[in-house]
């Protein structure tokens, strides 16, 4: 038998009941940190189960009032109390849908560029840079957006793309009314440069991941760079571009700071994209502390019941591809 | 051999190579220009008033003391409540339950909750807690903001807990050491610099973030240090500022976002010049 030595308390070997004791100690010790910590991971699981059921049951006086009509109809009405959620969710869905149109080709062309082209002593600054862009907070670019970006499109971009588009057949429509500035435009692309370094990071990481062999192999035989991106890279890490994507889109999705600013708050569908428009997160942000009404609130966490939803179900997605990638690299 | 064939090639390789360069420079340059702004239009206005006074009403000089104060005190107390729990769970998926099937659906569920959208966790609180309490609080505005903490330090003391070497925990192992005081004593002094790393970034992400004080802590015009009452904070006032149409008001909105970026950068730094050390040892 050997003696049993921590943290000062000295056990000789010789005093059996002692000894069984202090064994007895450890073990309990062992047995209630395993409880603990396997507490804490189920408490994990029990928060978004809390999200749920929360935002479920503060929804439900909404939800059992308007039904199905609630998602389908547009109208927003304080006074009348009759809220339909389709504006905010139209809004929510284009501007990220444009967000990403924009952010993404970028994002992966910068990426090309860190992998392929950039000289080596460049990557590790303009990665860095990158990633600590994607830290900043949303509410720095909203501002940025509000004062620098609503004001320059007023000026110079939107009359413009009024006067070149105006007597397009379908485009005048896209481009059609004032320019106010503010909108569903301007707000999709605070999105997009909110959601570039976010793109770029991840596109850069999963690029990274392929076999330098694999790489190699084709400028062996003569490829040149954009071949190598075409018929090499993209097809190896189709999957986790993909994931980084849904996983940008679900940040774009539930964005609020950077889109309350600049979207105007009107509950219209417009079909000019200059128009101001809303977003569920924006509705939520600029509504919910004004509203009167258990109706009126109920509504407005419908809405997030609603981007919940939306945003779980890409997240998943995403998540999914991208643990597709891993498993197939490691 | 067709030359035209190697002339389409070529062309299309300078094309997409262009392109390449031009969105990085554009990319670039964006970004530059919003820091760029923000660090004029944030300095013009920083003085040593910003941090002596209170935010002032509508044309008249002031400053940000208690948004400032207000954000440190949420920042600490979202901290002190996820940390510990953030990272008992991620110990437990890293050591406890590496190959249980519940260790993959936390995994999978925390990395889903790392992006969830936070002004749905400001809803989340305001029903569990802004409801019963009757009122909004500093306090709901803290637990909202540790909501968001957790998912971050589960997954950062995850990650740097499956770096520590198995030799490590079977040499702890091999002299009778306890499971957990092998994970304490062993594991996480091994770990260390990562898991406060994720503290760091843990802080970072939520001292910018505003959609969940909204209506939690809502806001206060008037310092207070007062958990059970409403309370101001920077990101809250920088949106209330900035959307008026006063002129003293959206300067210190920009100044406040200034305050902000620097301390979110700073912490990022820092962050990864320990991360940087470890790897290099």
């Amino acid at each position: 038998m050997v003696d049993v030595t921590w943290g000062g308390a000295r056990v000789s070997a010789q005093d059996a009941t002692e000894r069984a004791k202090a064994l007895h100690k450890l073990r309990l010790g062992d047995v209630i940190f395993h409880a603990i910590t396997r507490s804490a991971a189920l408490l994990v699981l029990l928060l978004l189960g809390g999200v749920m059921v929360a935002l479920f049951v503060g929804s439900l006086p909404a939800l059992t009032t308007f039904g199905f009509d609630f998602v389908t109809t547009q109208s927003w009405n304080p006074v009348t109390e009759k809220f339909g959620a389709l504006a905010p969710i139209y809004g929510t869905l284009i501007t990220s849908l444009i967000a990403m149109v924009i952010a993404v080709p970028f994002g992966l062309l910068i990426a090309m560029f860190l992998t392929e082209l950039c000289p080596m002593w460049l990557r590790r600054p303009i990665g860095i840079a990158i990633e600590l862009l994607a830290g900043i907070p949303s509410i720095i670019y909203g501002i940025w957006g509000l004062f620098v970006l609503a004001p320059f499109l007023q000026q110079y971009v939107q009359p413009a793309l009024i006067a070149t588009f105006g007597n397009v057949p379908v485009l005048s429509s896209l481009f059609a009314g004032p320019p106010y500035g503010i909108g569903v435009l301007t707000a999709s692309l605070i999105l997009a440069i909110m959601v570039l370094p976010f793109v770029t990071s991840i596109s850069r990481d999963v690029f990274d991941a392929v076999p330098p062999v694999l790489k190699e192999a084709a400028y062996g035989l003569g490829c040149s760079t954009w071949e190598v991106m075409r018929y090499v890279v993209l097809p190896y890490t189709r999957v986790g571009v993909i994931g980084g994507v849904m996983l940008g889109l679900g940040r774009a999705l539930g964005e609020t700071m950077a889109v309350t600013f600049v979207i105007g708050n009107a509950h219209k569908i417009s079909s000019s994209l200059l128009a101001p428009g809303t977003t569920i997160s924006a509705t939520i942000a600029n509504e919910f502390t004004e509203a009167v009404g258990d109706l009126y609130t109920s509504s407005l966490i419908a809405l997030g019941l609603i981007l919940f939803v939306i945003t779980f179900i890409v997240l998943a997605i995403a998540r999914y591809m991208l643990l597709r990638i891993e498993k197939r690299v490691g | 051999m067709d030359a035209s064939i190697y002339n389409t090639r070529r062309r299309r390789n300078v094309i997409a190579t262009a392109a390449s360069y031009g969105a990085t420079g554009i990319g670039l340059a964006g970004l530059a220009m919003i820091l760029g702004v923000l660090f004029w239009e944030g300095f013009s206005g920083l003085s040593l008033s910003v941090f002596t006074e209170m935010t002032p009403p509508p044309g008249s000089a002031g400053g940000l003391l208690n948004a400032i104060v207000g954000s440190i005190l949420m920042t600490v107390i979202a901290i002190v409540i996820g940390t510990p729990i953030g990272m008992l769970a991620g110990t437990y998926m890293a050591e406890y339950g590496r190959h249980e099937k519940i260790s993959s659906v936390v995994r999978f569920i925390n990395d889903i909750l790392l992006s969830a959208p936070s002004i749905v966790v400001g809803l989340f609180i305001y029903e569990v807690m802004v409801v019963p309490m009757g009122h909004f609080s500093g306090i709901a505005g803290a637990v909202a903001l540790s909501v968001i903490v957790i998912p971050v330090v589960v997954r950062t003391t995850e990650d740097m807990l499956m770096l520590v070497p198995n030799t490590l925990r079977e040499a702890a192992a091999s002299i009778g050491l306890p499971r957990s005081l092998m994970i304490r004593h062993i594991a996480y002094r091994a770990a260390r610099s990562g898991i406060i790393t994720g503290i760091l970034l843990a802080v970072a992400r939520i001292s910018g973030e505003t959609a969940p004080l909204l209506f939690t802590a809502l806001n206060n015009q008037f310092y207070s240090h007062n958990l059970n009452a409403p309370m101001s904070s920077l990101p809250v006032v920088i949106f209330q500022f900035a959307l008026s149409p006063y002129e003293d008001w959206q300067k210190l909105a920009w100044t406040g976002a200034l305050i902000i970026t620097i301390s979110v950068l700073a912490l990022s730094i820092i962050a990864r010049a320990l991360t940087g050390t470890r790897k290099a040892s």
